[in-house]
C-alpha cells in the first residue's frame, strides 16, 4: 500500500498505515480524538463510545467509534464539531451518573482520565439523575484496594490481566446497568487471586478502581498527570507506544 | 443421591456433563445450562469444577453465569416460576396472576420463599403471545394461564410434585396456524430440496454453486428483519478464505411479540434442517448449529429426534444422499435468556460459550464468524424459504410478493384480535388486510416487528408488509382503542433496559435512564422537561450505541411520542421541572420496616403544591 493514503479528519488530510483504525492514525498524526477505553497498547475495544465520530464517504453518513473504524482512503471524518462534542459530553455525564464519583475525596483526582476528560469537554454537571449504585469495596488484599464505585467498565484491567499478565484476575459479570467487575477467586475476593503489585493490570485503570495501598498521596495534588496539561496533550504524548498485549492466556479467544 | 463435594449434582449427571464438555471452553454455556437444569442453580462448588474441567478462568465462568438470565449462582428454590412479561401478557392480566400466585405460595416477587421451595418473577417474552399469559416453570413452558390453571399449579408446587410428574396437558402448546401460503403448504418430502440441488450438478464447483445462483435469482432477503440479500451473504461466505465453513440457524427468537419460529421448529423442523443443508451444500460448509433460545427448551428433544431421523435417511452426516464429499451435520445449542444473542455476532459469541456481546464489525461473520471461520447466519424462516427455492427455482419464488420483497412472510399476530396466531401472507399485503383476516376491531395501533420495529396508527393501515415499506421480522401486535400506548412504550423500555448487554456506555446507561424517566412519568412526577430528556436519550442511543439493540431501544418512545403524544402529556404536571428524586419513594423501606402504610407515613407532594 502506498505511504500516501489519507483520509480527511475535520477537513485536514490525515495519513494512515494499512491496518490502522481512525483513532490510531489520528493520534499518530498528532490529532487528538477524545477516548477512554482505547489504550494504545491494546487492541481497540469500542465500548465507551467517547471516540464516536461522524463519517461521510461514498455511500456513508453515519456515526462510528473511531477506535474500531478502519481507516480508509477518502473517508471524511468529523470529530471536533459541536454536535459530536455534545454527544461526548453526554456520554461522559452518563458515566459520572452511573457510578459513585466523588472527585474531591478521591485519591486518583488529578490522575483520573474520566475527570480529565470531563474538564476537557467542559462537563459542568452530571446532567442526569445519579444512580447511586451499591458497590462495596474489596479491601481484602494487603497491598491493593478495589473501589468498584468508580468503575467505568472499560475492561482495560480485564484485557491487561489476560493478555499481558497471563492471569485473567479480572472479568466482567452481570449485564446492562448491573454489569460489574469480578475477580478470579472462588471467594470473590482479590486477596485470594494471584494478582501481584507488578501486574500490568494495576497500571491501566484510567479511574480510581485499582489502587495500590499506602501510596495514594505520595504525589501531591497539583503535580499530578493531568494537572500541568490537559488530557488531549497527554494522549498525544502517549500515542506512539508499541502494543504489549501480545501475551495470551490459553483460554483467551482463539483469534489469530 | 448427591455427591459428597457439596455441589449438589448427582455423580452420574456430573459424569455425563463432563463427558460432553470437559476440555472444551467453547462449551461453557452449554455445560452451565445443563447444571442449572439439573440443580435449579449453579452451586459454588460447581462453578470451580466447571472452570477446572473446561479450562476457563473461574471469573469468566461467573461472567457467563451473570450474563444469562436463566443462569443463577443464588438458589431460587426447587420451583422457579417465571411469568412472561411481554405487553400481550400484561394485556391478558399476567400481573394480577403473578400477584395471586405470590399470595398463594407466601412468597415475594423476585425472592426465594423462606423454606427454599419456590421463587416467582418475570421474564422477557417467552414467545407464546398467541396463547398467553404464559409462564415457565423450571424452564418448561405453560400457556393459557388462567386463575383455575394457576390454582392447580400452586397445589402441585405446594405438594412438591416434581415438574416431570405434572399432568402433560398443562404443557400443551398449540401452533395456531391461521393462513397458509407457499411455505406452510410446501408439500415437500424430506430430501426433495436437496435432491433438486444435487440434480443441478455436483461435479464441479460451478455446478454446486447453481443453487446459490437460484437463491440470488429468487431475490431472497433475510427474514430476521434487516433484509440483507441471502444470496450475497452465502456467496461472500463461500468465497471467504477459511479452513472450515459453518452454517448457523438463528432460532433465538427473542423479539417480544414474535413466535413464528416456534411453529416452524415444531411443525416444519424438516424444512428448517433441509434449508440449512442446502446452504451447506451451496457454500461448502461442513458443520451447522441451530441456536435455540432457552425459552424453547421444550423443542429440544423433538428437534434432536428429527436430526436423528435425517441422519438415518442419509440427509445428514457423511456422503449425504450418496454424494461423496457432501458431509454436513448439525448440533443444537441452547441459549439461556438473552435477547441480544439474536444479533448475529452476539449469537456467535454465545455459541463459543461466552457472554453474548455483539462484536466489533468489520470483520463480519461471513469472513470471521464462529471460531473466526466463515459463517453464514440466517433466520429460521430464511432457511425454510431457501429450501423451497432449491426445489422450485428462483424465478418461481420471485414471482410472488413485490419487486423488492420476494416471496411470503410469516406474521406472528397477537394482541387485540379474535384469532391470534401465524399468518403467512405474500409481501405487499397491507396492514388493513391482516387486521381484517385476524378479526381485529377498533384498532388503535399496530406494533410491527416488535419493540425494535415501528408503531403505526390507523392513518397508516394501508401501508404494506414489505422491506420497502414496513420491514418486519414477523411480530404483529394489535392494540385496540382501550389501550394506553404510553404503557405499551413503557413495557418495551423496561424490556430493552433488562436486555441491554451493557457493553457500550450509551445503551447500558441510556436504556436504564429511559426506563427511569418513563417510570417517573408513570408515577405522576413527569414534566415537559422529561419529554425533552427522552428525546435527548433517544438521540444519544441512536448516534452512538454499539449494536441494533441500542439503536432501536428508543423506537417505542420515539414512535409513540410522535403518534400518541397526548397519552404522555396527560400524565405530566404543569410544572417545567420536578426533581427525579422521589421523596415519598425514599420512605418505602421505612414503611415496610414499621409495617405502616397510612397517610401519615407518606409525604404528599400534591398537598404541598
Amino acid at each position: 500500500m502506498s505511504e500516501s493514503a489519507t483520509f480527511l479528519l475535520d477537513g485536514e488530510e490525515t495519513p494512515f498505515q494499512p491496518g490502522q483504525t481512525v483513532i490510531q492514525a489520528a493520534l499518530a498524526a498528532g490529532r487528538y480524538i477524545p477516548h477512554l477505553c482505547y489504550h494504545p497498547e491494546f487492541k481497540p475495544h469500542g465500548s465507551c463510545k467517547v471516540c464516536t465520530v461522524k463519517v461521510n464517504g461514498p455511500g456513508l453518513g453515519r456515526f462510528a467509534a473511531a477506535c474500531t473504524l478502519p481507516a480508509q482512503a477518502g473517508l471524511e471524518v468529523a470529530s471536533d464539531t459541536e454536535e459530536i462534542n455534545d454527544l461526548r459530553r453526554t456520554l461522559v455525564q452518563m458515566l459520572f451518573a452511573e457510578g459513585n464519583h466523588f472527585c474531591p475525596s478521591c485519591e486518583k483526582s488529578g490522575n483520573c482520565a474520566l475527570q480529565a476528560l470531563g474538564y476537557d469537554l467542559e462537563v459542568m454537571t452530571a446532567g442526569f439523575r445519579h444512580f447511586f449504585p451499591d458497590r462495596p469495596v474489596d479491601a481484602s488484599h494487603p497491598d491493593i484496594l478495589l473501589d468498584f464505585n468508580r468503575c467505568i467498565l472499560c475492561e482495560l484491567c480485564v484485557r491487561a490481566s489476560c493478555e499481558v499478565d497471563d492471569k485473567c484476575v479480572f472479568a466482567l459479570s452481570g449485564r446492562g446497568i448491573d454489569k460489574h467487575l469480578v475477580v478470579n477467586a472462588e471467594s470473590g475476593l482479590l486477596a485470594d487471586t494471584d494478582v501481584a503489585l507488578t501486574d500490568k493490570a494495576l497500571e491501566v485503570c484510567p479511574v480510581g478502581v485499582i489502587l495500590k495501598k499506602r501510596v495514594g498521596f505520595a504525589q501531591p495534588i497539583g503535580r499530578r498527570r493531568y494537572d500541568p496539561e490537559p488530557i488531549s496533550a497527554q494522549a498525544l504524548r502517549d500515542a506512539p507506544r508499541p502494543p504489549t498485549g501480545a501475551g495470551r492466556c490459553a483460554a483467551c479467544e482463539a483469534e489469530e | 443421591m448427591t455427591n459428597p463435594r457439596g455441589d449438589g449434582l448427582p455423580e452420574a449427571a456430573w459424569a455425563a456433563i463432563l463427558a460432553r464438555h470437559a476440555g472444551k471452553p467453547h462449551h461453557l454455556l452449554q455445560a452451565l445450562r445443563e447444571i442449572q437444569e439439573a440443580c435449579q442453580a449453579i452451586p459454588p462448588a460447581a462453578v470451580a469444577r466447571v472452570a477446572d474441567a473446561l479450562g476457563v478462568p473461574l471469573a469468566r465462568v461467573r461472567g457467563v453465569i451473570g450474563f444469562y438470565a436463566f443462569l443463577t449462582e443464588q438458589p431460587l428454590g426447587r420451583y422457579r416460576v417465571l411469568f412472561s412479561d411481554n405487553i400481550t401478557d400484561r394485556m391478558l392480566g399476567n400481573q394480577e396472576l403473578l400477584a395471586a400466585l405470590c399470595e398463594k405460595l407466601w412468597v415475594e416477587q423476585g425472592r426465594m420463599s423462606e423454606d427454599g421451595l419456590v421463587s416467582v418473577d418475570t421474564t422477557s417474552c417467552t414467545g407464546l403471545c398467541d396463547q398467553g399469559p404464559a409462564i415457565l416453570v423450571n424452564g418448561r413452558a405453560i400457556a393459557h394461564v388462567t386463575p383455575q390453571r394457576l390454582e392447580r399449579i400452586a397445589k402441585l408446587i405446594l405438594a412438591q410434585t416434581p415438574v416431570e410428574a405434572w399432568p402433560e396437558e398443562l404443557f400443551a402448546i398449540e401452533d395456531h396456524i391461521r393462513r397458509r401460503d407457499i411455505l406452510l403448504d410446501h408439500g415437500l418430502k424430506p430430501g426433495d430440496a436437496l435432491r433438486a440441488a444435487l440434480a443441478r450438478g455436483a461435479e464441479s464447483q460451478a455446478e454446486q454453486a447453481a443453487t446459490l445462483e437460484e437463491i440470488k435469482r429468487a431475490n431472497l432477503r433475510g427474514r430476521g428483519g434487516a433484509g440483507f440479500s441471502t444470496g450475497l451473504k452465502w456467496e461472500a461466505c463461500r468465497n471467504a478464505p477459511g479452513k472450515i465453513r459453518y452454517v448457523v440457524c438463528n432460532a433465538d427468537e427473542g423479539e417480544p411479540g414474535t413466535f413464528k419460529d416456534r411453529v416452524l421448529l415444531r411443525a416444519y423442523a424438516d424444512l428448517v434442517f433441509e434449508g440449512m443443508t442446502v446452504c451447506a451444500y451451496a457454500i461448502g460448509a461442513s458443520h451447522g448449529f441451530l441456536y435455540l433460545r432457552g425459552e424453547y427448551r421444550f423443542l429440544l428433544e423433538p428437534l434432536n429426534e428429527t436430526l436423528a431421523r435425517r441422519r438415518a435417511a442419509k440427509l445428514l452426516g457423511s456422503a449425504i444422499l450418496g454424494q461423496a464429499g457432501f458431509d454436513f451435520d448439525i448440533d443444537i445449542h441452547l441459549g439461556a435468556g438473552a435477547y441480544v444473542c439474536g444479533e448475529e455476532s452476539a449469537l456467535i459469541e454465545s455459541l463459543e460459550g461466552k457472554r453474548g456481546v455483539p462484536r466489533n464489525r468489520p470483520p463480519y461473520p461471513v469472513t470471521h464468524g464462529y471460531l473466526q471461520q466463515p459463517t453464514t447466519v440466517n433466520n429460521v424462516e430464511t432457511f425454510c424459504a431457501a429450501a423451497l427455492i432449491a426445489r422450485h427455482g428462483g424465478d418461481w419464488y420471485r414471482a410472488i410478493g413485490t419487486a423488492k420483497s420476494a416471496g411470503t412472510k410469516l406474521l406472528s399476530v397477537a394482541g387485540d384480535c379474535a384469532r391470534p396466531g401465524i399468518y403467512e401472507v405474500p409481501f405487499g399485503t397491507t396492514v388493513r388486510q391482516v387486521l381484517a383476516v385476524c378479526g381485529a376491531v377498533d384498532t388503535l395501533a399496530v406494533q410491527i416487528s416488535g419493540p425494535s420495529g415501528v408503531c403505526i396508527d390507523a392513518s397508516e393501515f394501508d401501508r404494506r408488509i414489505a422491506f420497502e415499506d414496513l420491514p418486519t421480522a414477523g411480530a404483529f401486535t394489535v392494540f385496540d382503542q382501550s389501550r394506553d400506548m404510553f404503557e405499551v412504550a413503557r413495557n418495551y423500555t423496561h424490556f430493552f433496559a433488562h436486555e441491554s448487554c451493557g457493553f457500550c456506555t450509551p445503551c447500558r446507561v441510556g436504556t436504564a435512564m429511559l426506563k427511569a424517566t418513563m417510570d417517573k412519568i408513570a408515577d405522576g412526577h413527569g414534566t415537559p422537561y422529561d419529554l425533552a430528556e427522552i428525546e435527548k436519550l433517544d438521540r444519544v442511543l441512536h448516534q452512538s450505541a454499539h449494536c441494533g439493540l441500542g439503536h432501536t431501544a428508543c423506537n417505542p418512545t420515539l414512535d409513540t411520542l410522535k403518534r400518541f403524544r397526548p397519552m404522555y402529556e396527560r400524565r405530566l404536571k404543569s410544572l417545567d421541572f420536578e426533581p427525579a428524586f422521589d421523596l415519598d419513594g425514599a420512605l418505602a423501606t421505612a414503611r415496610r420496616m414499621t409495617g405502616r402504610d397510612d397517610a401519615g407515613a407518606h409525604l404528599s407532594m400534591e398537598s404541598e403544591a
